[in-house]
């Protein structure tokens, strides 16, 4: 399908330096740098190590992708960006590439939302996202409830974590545990080996008062610590199998739980999980299980699509070119705290950037 | 020849078109927290100044700092980007050199720029065109022996006349002094540094604490 729309997506909100292109819903290239193994060390991501690594990294890493693609850069139709949110200095290397690539080569720049790229990326695994689309969002930096009829225009927020994002709980007891960083890979390893009923920890804002879709890791993380001290006070062994499996039970069991309810309260039925925990296999499991018991098909791209990656934004900013939403401005800048209701960055009314910039190169 | 010159290393945001010959036009702009998003326009406006097209341009200069990191950061992508999108080369130069240029003295004298946290990033000349010393970041009064009696320019200079009592303009650099700078040495045929950032500072990183170790069963 070569009328669909060929986007270039740079993706740096994090410890990634993700470059993508897709056609249309066609994943072509998905290039990837992280800076994971300089942050392990510190047990979590270091905002200037990550920034550093960005611009070292961007511009083979664009190279890669459209080498990946076996595509020309002049054949792009446009240029997309994460604007946010993520860390303000990483954020800002690659909002400041996605200008100059698409200024210099004379394309439409999109700056889109980190969140909403999230859950379009399922359109690359899955086809054209059914509208409305449900979509639980699990990862270090968000775990959210979204309720999105127009991924382009309309990402509507049910709830949200309180505290701690649920990859950050993982980090945490990872820590505790000695298991390294990043934890979720890790915990999710030992689970598989453990007992999830073996210890009863809570669950967090599950009460029939507390709010109904949004997320609480906060205490988790409390009480696994707690349980882990008190048996290293009493000079026992920590059944690390056990701890890991109990622990992932009790994140898992309130992320489904609350994300069907969310389906069966808005009539939706269909269940999107993105975001880096979204690789965790016991979520996965009981997540296909509550669906199939409630009648929710479930779709969950590949781990590769779930973690950050350039072409989910991409997959995002090929959908702003096909229905014909409005380019961004070339004085865009990075916000760290991009609100989830704005999918893109719209450029001004007033602004000229774009004619000035319309033939710098192959126009 | 057209270089395209640019430098983000300090609260200037710089932005200079030479032709061989000099500067045919230039834009500077002094905010220190919207370096990203002034950046881009102001290139934009400068070639439409010079009734030029960014495909006009055979290379590209670009300050290198030292400076506060993030804003240093939004010059030097820039200028990569644009090397990779038109094949052109890019050139990196000290963002002190191009204020020595600046300066335009004939004896010793030092360049400092505000390094922020109450520190300057300095080096000493010998002339506008001969740094005799490494850049470097320090506290004012840790340096005043080695700057004593010596005139300074840059703002670290005239944010500090307790250690630089001679301090005078420039205050910031421009992408025009660099431009001319790389220009008088691409022509004497001296190469210049590649395009890599001077931190002259590790990234902050705080090491969470260690729990003893446990291993798995
Ligand atoms: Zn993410």
């Amino acid at each position: 399908m070569a009328d669909e729309p060929l986007v270039l997506g740079i993706e740096t909100s994090c410890d990634e330096t993700g470059v993508g292109i897709v056609r249309g819903t066609t994943l072509l290239a998905d290039a990837v740098a992280s800076s994971v193994d300089e942050h392990a060390r510190f047990g979590g991501v270091v905002p200037e190590v990550a920034s550093r690594a960005h611009l070292e990294a961007m511009v083979p890493t664009i190279e890669r992708a459209l080498k990946e693609a076996g595509v020309s850069a002049r054949d792009l139709d446009g240029i997309a960006v994460t604007a946010g949110p993520g860390l303000a200095g990483a954020l800002l290397v690659g909002v400041t590439a996605a200008k100059a690539y698409a200024y210099a080569l004379g394309k439409p720049l999109y700056g889109v939302n980190h969140l909403a790229s999230h859950i379009c990326v399922d359109q690359l695994e899955h086809g054209a996202l059914p509208e409305p689309t449900m979509a639980l969002l699990v990862s270090g930096g968000h775990s959210s409830l979204l309720l999105s009829t127009d991924i382009t225009s309309d990402v509507r927020p049910l709830g949200a974590t309180i505290d701690d994002a649920a990859g950050e709980a993982f980090d945490k007891i990872a820590r505790v545990l000695n298991l390294g960083f990043p934890g979720g890979p890790v915990i999710d390893r030992y689970a598989r080996e453990g007992d999830p009923d073996a210890i009863a920890f809570p669950r967090g804002l599950t009460g029939p008062r507390d709010p109904a879709y949004d997320f609480s890791f906060s205490g988790l993380k409390t009480a696994v610590a707690r349980w882990i001290e008190a048996r290293r006070a009493a000079g026992e062994e920590v059944p690390v199998r056990d701890v890991s499996a109990s622990f992932q039970e009790a994140v898992v069991d309130v992320l489904t739980r609350k994300a069907v309810r969310a389906c069966k309260d808005e009539g939706v039925d269909h269940l999107m999980i993105g975001g880096g925990v979204a690789a965790n296999s016991r979520l996965r499991a009981l997540a296909q299980e509550r669906c199939e018991a409630a009648g929710i098909r479930l779709r969950v791209p590949r781990p590769k699509l779930c973690t950050d990656n350039g072409a989910m934004v991409a997959a995002l900013g090929a959908e702003m070119v096909a229905r014909g939403r409005p380019a961004s401005d070339w004085d865009l800048s990075a916000d760290s705290s991009l609100p989830v209701t704005d999918p893109h960055v719209p450029g001004t009314a007033h602004s000229h950037a774009h004619e000035t910039a319309g033939g710098n190169l192959y126009s | 020849m057209l270089l395209l010159a640019l430098d983000t290393a300090t609260p200037a945001v710089t932005v200079a078109l030479h032709d061989g010959h000099d500067v045919i036009a230039s834009s500077s702009q002094v905010d220190a927290r919207r370096h990203g998003e002034l950046l881009l326009p102001a290139i934009d406006r400068v070639l439409a100044e010079a009734g030029l097209r960014l495909d006009a341009v055979t290379g590209i200069v670009v300050g290198v700092g030292p400076g506060p990191y993030t804003g240093l950061r939004v010059g030097l992508m820039t200028a990569d980007t644009f090397g990779l999108a038109l094949g052109v080369p890019v050139h990196g130069l000290c963002t002190l050199d191009g204020l020595a240029y600046a300066a335009d003295l004939e004896g010793p004298f030092v360049v400092a720029t505000d390094a922020r946290r109450k520190e300057v990033y300095w080096a000493r000349y010998a002339d506008s065109r001969t740094r005799l010393t490494e850049p470097a970041v320090d506290r004012p009064a840790d340096i005043a022996g080695q700057v004593a009696g010596l005139p300074a320019v840059g703002a670290g200079a005239l944010l500090y006349p307790d250690t630089f009592p001679k301090a005078h303009e420039p205050e910031h650099v421009t992408a025009a002094a660099l431009a001319r700078l790389a220009a008088e040495r691409l022509a004497a045929g001296r190469e210049l540094p590649a395009p890599r950032p001077l931190y002259l500072r590790r990234p902050d990183a705080q090491v969470p604490k260690n729990y003893k170790v446990v291993t798995p069963k």
